[in-house]
Order: structure tokens, then sequence, then C-alpha cells
């Protein structure tokens, strides 16, 4: 990303727009701020497509696509939300008559990076369960089995916090993915380690309860959640010190238990939610 | 004749394409079609039950609440927990429910449906102080015009003034919808995807600091609806009159009713049509026609308690991967011009006065809200309705009082749950077995409004509604994405069950 201006495809493949919701809660920046003004001094980012803000519709908006594979080649980043779905011929999600999957794959390749934001994105998550009825991967699955060599972010969560986004978004900005691969900065999952690298666990405002016995008995109990099924301690995340939507709350504090939900295995391997982590 | 296709449809939940045939300038029949399967049913098939409002939320990211409410209220049946949810349990329900109507309406008026009525652009020339207008202006001078463009041109109308105060708006709104978040996770813990709502009732007791934060942030937004939310739609009803006639639709509605008091609901169940006679909800009068969808059946319709979902893709003369749901044999709209215009009808006082005031501000009759600005007017005065009642509400929580009722998992069991989604009648209907999920299915919001033509082969709502309406344009179908968005389509949530090619994967039969 050489120029001030970094152009920004946003693909939602098999989602829920939750991530796209949870991105529009940045408290700071603000998304208009993150939208309109520069993020980090003298980088803008200009999100060309996004179908859930963006003022078009129909044909004009696709052409946006085609520029963005043809004469944006490996300049813009491709942000990618939900899961791909495979299965059939990958005809379970179209964008303009073309299935996601295909969308998904000719920008990936053209891109000079991908962000895949999200549980889904990333590893499949809720669509990719079982019995996955519409065969759905996540983004570095699809670039594996098609050979696409652009370099990739994962941004777990479903969804995931906003300061994940916009901070991923500022160390590329400032660092470019070879910076923050030099760096070490990204873990096995390719996650940044600055959001994901501490377990829900080992900064969890219970963790007195846990390591004196009290547990909580019901929902909203006092007392840790570890007996009603809390997956913090196998959890990567800094919920516990970022807390969500403006530092309002988090999900421990609100009284249920951890689901798990940055993980690769969600939902599969961390539920049933309210059921108690087997002892490894 | 000509055809317009518009795919992707923009500024909605989910994926949409629109098919229109045109003829001398005028739609002669429209279809729409959902372009992503999930199947959220099956997979919950066979998950513990108490699971179910953590998956189904992800149904969708913008209206997860309704959909975590509708499964918690079925488990609740399911679980024999009816009457024995606290009065905490119940208004911290309420709360989170509330806190989500006004971020979807919010974002829907402003940063889903106002692009198509306010030109942006009118900003290059401010020369006020507004910083954040300001930002705007420096944005459109450095030439790079995404997410605003492109998109359709030609006509809009709001004088330069008015669009730069709408524009500001737009921004201001982005804030207004945050902070509604932050109330919803004060008793939710996180959003999207919330885990306070559970069966037994919440998570998050209550404390005085809680409920002052939650007011002092409610007090914020009611403020914003009266004073620039509501001003606003009626200020863009005014510029575009022609809006509150076209766009009308099947004209019955349908609501289900909503937000659980000591003594009943707060927004009332029923059914009205354009007479505005209003008529009792008689849940057993609901049908779903497959004669148009991609499914096979040997009788159609069938109630949904008796309802099979059978995928047929190679089906002849099918174009929709929605079911036509109906009512006593007729096509409903449902959602917040329902919601109102069902308690206007049946005398409920708060709606009754609400609907008058804004009517008198714009010298119009009840019957036209049947229509584009009706749908986006009857859903501000449904923000304020449940925004006001919430000030009400968090008042009445006991401070350290019991939130949650404990029960026993039971190896077999039936419920279905009802509710009012910010989108309108939303249902879900789930059977337990072995204490695992047997079957489950969703009859969501805009599965009524984007249904396919039914047995009868009359179209949907949306349908209806796009039927006739005069085309100035046919490359800038201002008129098409205009109606589609007045229903704030959520095809996410109506399109979550099957997949293509006619192969069945699995017998889906609701209790």
């Amino acid at each position: 990303m050489k120029t001030g201006e970094v152009p920004v495809i946003w693909l939602q493949a098999a989602t829920c727009s939750g991530c796209s919701v949870s991105v529009l809660n940045s408290a700071h920046p603000k998304i208009a701020e993150l939208l309109l003004q520069e993020v980090v001094p003298g980088r803008h980012i200009n999100l060309r497509f996004q179908a859930t803000v963006m003022a078009g519709a129909g044909e004009p908006v696709l052409e946006v696509l085609e520029e963005a594979e043809h004469s944006l080649r490996g300049q813009f980043l491709l942000i990618v939300e939900g899961a791909i779905p495979m299965a059939e011929g990958g005809s379970f999600g179209t964008l303009g008559e073309e299935p996601l999957a295909e969308r998904a794959a000719a920008l990936g390749r053209a891109a000079q990076a991908a962000l895949a934001l999200g549980t889904c994105a990333a590893f499949g998550g809720i669509f990719a369960a079982r019995p996955n009825p519409t065969g759905c991967v996540g983004l570095g699955e699809l670039f594996k089995a098609e050979g696409i060599a652009t370099p990739l972010i994962n941004l777990p969560g479903c969804p995931p916090h906003p300061d994940w986004f916009v901070g991923t978004v500022a160390a590329i900005l400032l660092l470019g993915l070879e910076g923050l691969e030099e760096a070490r900065l990204l873990d096995e999952y390719r996650r940044p380690k600055l959001f994901y690298g501490k377990l829900i666990h080992e900064h969890c405002p219970r963790r007195a309860y846990f390591d004196e016995g009290k547990f909580a008995k019901y929902l909203s109990d006092e007392g840790c959640l570890y007996e009603l099924g809390c997956k913090g301690p196998i959890t990567h995340a800094d919920c516990p010190l970022r807390l969500w939507n403006g530092g309002v709350n988090w999900v421990i504090g609100c009284g249920a238990p951890c689901n798990g939900c940055v993980e690769p295995g969600f939902p599969d391997l961390v539920s049933p939610f309210y059921q108690k982590l087997k002892e490894a | 004749m000509g055809k317009i296709v518009i795919d992707p449809i923009t500024r909605i939940e989910g994926h949409l394409a629109i098919e229109a045939i045109v003829e001398d300038g005028v739609v002669k029949e429209a279809k729409s079609s959902g372009t992503l399967f999930r199947g959220l049913e099956l997979i919950l098939q066979g998950r513990d039950p108490r699971d179910a409002p953590l998956i189904t939320q992800r149904i969708c990211g913008v209206c997860p609440i309704a959909h975590a409410t509708a499964s918690t209220f079925a488990l609740d049946r399911a679980f024999e927990l009816e009457g024995k949810i606290t009065k905490n349990g119940r208004i911290v329900r309420n709360l989170i429910l509330g806190s989500n109507f006004i971020q979807s309406h919010v974002l829907h008026f402003y940063h889903l449906a106002a692009l198509d009525y306010v030109d942006i652009t009118q900003v290059a020339d401010y020369s006020g102080s507004d910083p954040g207008l300001q930002a705007v202006k420096r944005f459109l001078e450095r030439g790079e015009l995404g997410p605003f463009l492109p998109r359709y041109e030609g006509d809009y109308r709001l004088p330069k003034k008015l669009a730069q105060e709408a524009a500001a708006h737009y921004l201001q709104a982005f804030d207004v919808r945050r902070k509604a978040h932050e109330m919803l996770a004060i008793f939710g813990g996180k959003v999207p995807h919330t885990v306070g709502i559970v069966p037994g009732g919440a998570t998050q007791v209550p404390t005085v600091d809680k409920i002052t934060s939650f007011l002092w942030r409610l007090n914020e937004i009611r403020s914003f609806i009266d004073n620039v939310y509501i001003p606003d739609v009626l200020t863009i009803a005014r510029a575009y009159p022609d809006y509150l006639e076209i766009g009308s639709g099947c004209g019955n509605l349908l609501s289900y009713g909503g937000f659980p008091q000591e003594d009943g609901w707060f927004i009332w169940g029923g059914t009205t049509s354009r007479d505005l006679n209003p008529e009792k909800l008689d849940p057993s009068k609901i049908t779903e026609s497959v004669r148009y969808s991609w499914y096979a059946s040997s009788q159609d319709p069938l109630h949904p308690s008796v309802g099979l979902t059978l995928p047929h893709r190679a089906k002849e003369g099918a174009y929709s991967w929605l079911k036509a749901p109906r009512y006593d044999g007729k096509v409903h709209e449902v959602g917040p011009l329902a919601r109102i215009l069902v308690n206007y009808a049946e005398g409920n006082p708060k709606v009754k006065r609400l609907v008058d005031r804004a009517l008198g501000e714009l010298r119009a009759e009840p019957q036209a809200l049947f229509s584009v600005m009706g749908r986006h007017l009857a859903r501000a005065l449904d923000c304020k309705l449940v925004a006001d009642a919430m000030a009400e509400w968090v008042l009445e929580l006991d401070p350290g009082g019991p939130v949650y009722t404990e029960y026993e998992l039971p190896d077999s069991a039936h419920g279905f749950g009802l509710v009012e989604a910010p989108r309108g009648a939303l249902g879900h209907w789930l059977s337990i077995e072995g204490k695992r999920i047997k079957h489950y299915q969703c009859v969501v919001p805009t599965t009524w409004n984007a249904s396919p033509r039914d047995e009868e082969g009359r179209p949907g709502p949306l349908e209806q509604a796009l039927e006739g309406t005069k085309i100035r344009d046919e490359r800038n179908p201002f008129e098409i994405v205009r109606i589609v968005r007045s229903f704030d389509p959520c095809l996410a949530c109506a399109v979550h069950l099957v997949r293509p090619k006619g192969r069945e994967i699995g017998r889906f039969q609701a209790i």
C-alpha cells in the first residue's frame, strides 16, 4: 500500500451481516471518521464496495468489482465477511448471478492482501456447522484450494470487536502485511496476537472465584461460570480487558458463559454452550 | 417491453435480486429472489435446545435479538416456564429487544434508505462550521467517492440546505444507533449476538448504576427521535409526496403483538386492512403455500404446524426459495406499518395519538400510510412508541432482584414463540426429543413480505407493491429500489433452509 488512498472491497458471502454491524459500532474512531478521514496520518481507506452501506445497486456496482479485479490488481485490500458456500458448484450464494465462491477467488487473486473478518470468513463458523448443508469454508481454505497466495489475516469473532478491525487496518496501513509478518505479530491461525494472544481465562475478573472453587449455580449467579459451560479457559481474546459496546459490558460480565466464538472450532467443538468443558 | 434486473439490491440486510417486467413504462410483473441459502434449521437438528437462542441469532446480525426472543419464548413454553418469569427477567428482555428496535429503525432510515432521497454530494458547497460536514466536504474534494458513488442519478429533490442538514443527520445517526447498542449491551452483555436472553429469564441482574446509565442514553436517543428522526421523515415525505401514493401493497396487515407486560402485550396483535376494521389474531389461520416455491407438496397450502419442506429445484413454474405465508387465505404485509395500523384500528390510545398527530402534520388520511413514505413514517412512530415506553419500563426494575428462574430440561416437548421483530411478525416452532432438537422452523417477517405467488396465483406484498408502478427512467429505476427498501427486507432471515438441485436434505415438520 504505497499511496495515501487504499481501495477497499468488502465482499459479503454467507453472512448474517453481524460483522458489518459490529464495525459500525466502532467508537474511536467512529465509523464516519473511518470512512471519511485519515485512519493513520496520510492514509485513507477508500471503501469502494460494501453492499450494506453503499449508495448504488445493480449493474453499476458490479462494475466496481470488475474494475478492482482488472485495473486495481495488486493495489486493493479485500475484506471478506461470511463463509464461502462451495457445495453444488457454489450455487447457494450468488452476487450478480455469479457464485460468491468465484467472486471471492477472483478478487482474492487480484488483491494485495485479504482480511477474513469474523469467524465465518476465517474458519467457516456457524454456517459450516454440522452437517454443513451448503459446504461452507473459510477464506483461507478457499485460497488453499484455489492455489491463491495473497497474504491473509484472520480476524475471527462472532462478531469480531470493532477495535480488532480498526487496529488491524491501522497496522496494515502503517506496516504493510510484510511488516506484520516480519514483526511476527500473527499467531498460528494468522490472528493478530495483540487481540488474540491471551486466554479469556487469564484476565477474567471472575478468575479469583475459579481459583477458590466458588462456582455460579445458575445463570446470573455470582461466581465462576465454568460449571455452567464457560469456554473462557480455551478461548483466545481480550474481551475481559477491552469490554464491548463502548466498554459498558461483556459476556461474562453479563452473567453468561463465554461461548468460544473466536475459535476455529466454533460452534461444534465449543457446544453445547451451557455444558461444562470436558476435563482435558 | 423491457426487463429491469437489479442484482444486487444493496442497503438491505442479506442478498436480494429483483426482476421487473416493464411495459410502456409501467411494471407489469415483479419477482423478488433471495440469492443466498444457508441451512440454519438443519444445523439446529440434534443440538441442545438451550443453544437455539444463540444459534438462531446468527440468522441476522441486524435483528438478532428478535430471534433470541422468539426462540426463548418457544423454549419457555417447551420448558413449562410461562408465568414463572420474574418481573425483572421480563423487563430486562423487553429492554434488550426495545434497544434493538431503536438501532434497527435508525439504521434503516438513515443508512439503508436515506441515500435514495438525499444527495450527499450537495455537501461539496457547504460553508458552515459543522465538523462532520466539513469532513464530508474534504472527503468529496479528495475525489474518491466510494461508497457514495456510483449510484442511480436524477431524482434528488431536497434543496441544498435541507440536503446538507440531512447529511449531518446521516452522520449523527451513526452515533445514535451505536448508543442504542450500548444500551442493549448494558443488559445483554454484547451485541451483535447477545447472551442475556435465555429460557427462564435473563442473565444480567439490574443494578442502580446500570439503570441510570441505560436511562441517560435513552433520554439522548429519545430527543433525537423527537427532534431529528420524525421531522426528517416528514421533511422527505413533503419533498416526495408521490411516494405517499405509490408502493401501496396488498392492503392487509398482520401483527403478532409484542413486549409482554404484567397484563397482556404492549403492542397488540391482530389484523386489519384498508377499511381499518380490526380483527383478533387467530394463529390457526396461518397457512403456507409452496405452489410457486421450489418445494414439493402433496397438499397445498398447509398450516405451519404440519408444514413440510421438501426441496424440489426442478419444479416447473416455481421461482423462489421463499414459501408464501398467508393469513385467513389472504395476502398480508407485516412490519412497523402493520403494527402501527393494527394498533390504530384496535384503538390502542398511545398509537392513536402518535398517528393522528403525524397525519395532521402531513394533512393526510390514515389510508395514505399504505405507501412507501407511510412505511417510513410508521417505522419512525414505532421507534418513538417503544423508546418512550422503555423510559417507564427501566424504572420499574427492582435493583438487585432476581432475573432468572431455574428449570429441568425435559426429555421431549414442543414449543412455539410468536413475537414482533423490528421488521414484523416472527415465529419459531420447535420440537424436542431425547433432550435434543428434533425439528426447528422459523417463519420470518421477510417471508411474509417478499413471498412469491401463492396457491391462487396472488403475488406477495412486495411484488404487489411494485406492480403497476410507473418507472420514469429505466436506467435509474429509483421507484423500484425505494419501494423495496421501504419494506426493510431481510433476505438473510428469509432464506435459510434448503439447498438447490431438488435433493431432499431433511423433512421439517413443525408441531
